[in-house]
């Protein structure tokens, strides 16, 4: 342990980790995002081959993954706004913390099917 | 003193006693102290000390006890030991607490204590840290009265429901466990950080104060309140139980809406 140990930080510190690798990950999805969609105007035969890749199971887990970083993002972020401009924000931080990730859960379990369908579909048949 | 039946003497004599039997209280724990003297190795090391301990004590007493007992080249900060001057704050267990105001038995004597110096600011040695740039903040904030106009002749009056108004951010004994559990001043010193802010409320919010406007300009600054990312480590390292994370929500929100 040569630079000490990790602060023990509570439930707001890991939630503004979490805010943060959410962050950095929606950054990289929009920075392909916007490569790919720019291929449309390169060359729209590459944009199909390159869209029909993702129609693979591998980037339905990924594209299940975006959700999950999204939905976190969104609803910590709907709780930082609180945090800073309702009066009582500061108090309730964790209680709207674990509202947050009861949404969460309760978000990715409805969005198993939508997401992960076709997925399902192509490796196990239909 | 003379009446037979006197129950003051009984219970101060049962009390003496429990007292002297303390010995088998004790219970023995290791400190694992993270050391550093930079006229011996430019590498801080952790350093393991057993000793025996009443529960009931503080982790003070045990680094006191190292210091007096075992070795005396350990050094660290204390001065009223009670919780009051703010000198003895270090990272206990990896959280920010003042050693004086943390009982052994409440921090599971099972497992070795890791005691380190508090984050974020210079390393002098051991547990003795630089506090020059962290009292440089609070300097920064100018935390005294500031007034207008000619002196009264009387003392300055306040209603009891525009003192409660800043009566949170009166506590602090400048201790640094907030700024120094604060990610964002771990990675840049020059944030004002949590204590310097929790001074300025003091003053913004004091109905008595006029130099609100300059110290809200201050903490406007890029290096001000909008820096804080609402971790709450502030909130929860501070051993007056202020809630830091608020006062610095109030700043921010005086300085959007102009109201103090």
């Amino acid at each position: 342990m040569p630079a000490g140990t990790l602060y023990r930080g509570r439930e707001g510190m890991w939630s503004w980790v979490a805010h943060r690798v959410t962050g950095v990950l929606i950054f990289f999805f929009l920075f392909v995002h916007v490569l790919d969609t720019a291929l449309v105007r390169v060359s729209p035969e590459d944009y199909d081959k390159v869209v029909a890749t993702y129609k693979t199971p591998i980037v339905s887990l990924l594209e299940y993954g975006l959700v999950a970083a999204i939905l976190f993002h969104a609803l910590n972020g709907l709780r930082i706004i609180a945090v800073d401009y309702w009066t009582q924000g500061p108090r309730y931080q964790k209680q709207m913390l674990w509202t947050v990730v009861g949404l969460w859960i309760l978000l990715m379990l409805g969005a198993i099917y939508p997401v992960l369908g076709h997925a399902a579909r192509v490796l196990f048949g239909s | 003193m003379s009446t037979p039946n006197s129950p003051t003497l009984d219970k101060h004599s049962s009390a003496l006693d429990a007292a002297e039997n303390t010995a088998s209280h004790l219970i023995t724990v290791t400190l694992r102290v993270r050391r550093f003297n930079p006229e011996v190795s430019a590498e801080a090391e952790w350093v393991d000390y057993r000793l025996p301990i009443d529960p009931k004590e503080r982790v003070l007493d045990a680094l006191h006890k190292i210091k007096w007992e075992i070795d005396g080249t350990l050094t660290f900060r204390r001065s009223c030991a009670h919780g009051v001057c703010g000198s003895d704050a270090v990272r206990i267990n990896g959280r920010n607490r003042l050693a004086c105001k943390t009982l052994i038995k409440d921090i599971n004597p099972e497992k070795p204590i890791t005691v380190e110096p508090i984050k974020g600011l210079t390393v002098l040695k051991d547990l003795v840290v630089d506090m020059d740039p962290f009292f440089q903040a609070y300097r920064d904030v100018m935390p005294f009265l500031i007034t207008k106009g000619n002196e009264p002749t009387r003392e300055r009056l306040q209603s009891a429901e525009d003192r409660e108004r800043f009566d949170d951010t009166t506590k602090c004994i400048l201790c640094a466990a907030c700024t120094s559990s604060c990610p964002v001043f771990w990675n840049d010193g020059q944030y004002f950080g949590p204590a310097a802010i929790v001074n300025a409320h003091r003053f913004i919010f004091d109905s008595r104060d006029e130099g609100g406007e300059q110290r809200l300009e201050i903490l406007n600054d890029k290096d001000g309140v909008w820096r804080c990312r609402t971790t709450f480590n502030c909130t929860d390292a501070c051993p007056r139980g202020i809630e830091v994370t608020k006062a610095i929500q109030e700043v921010k929100r005086a300085l959007i809406t102009r109201r103090f």
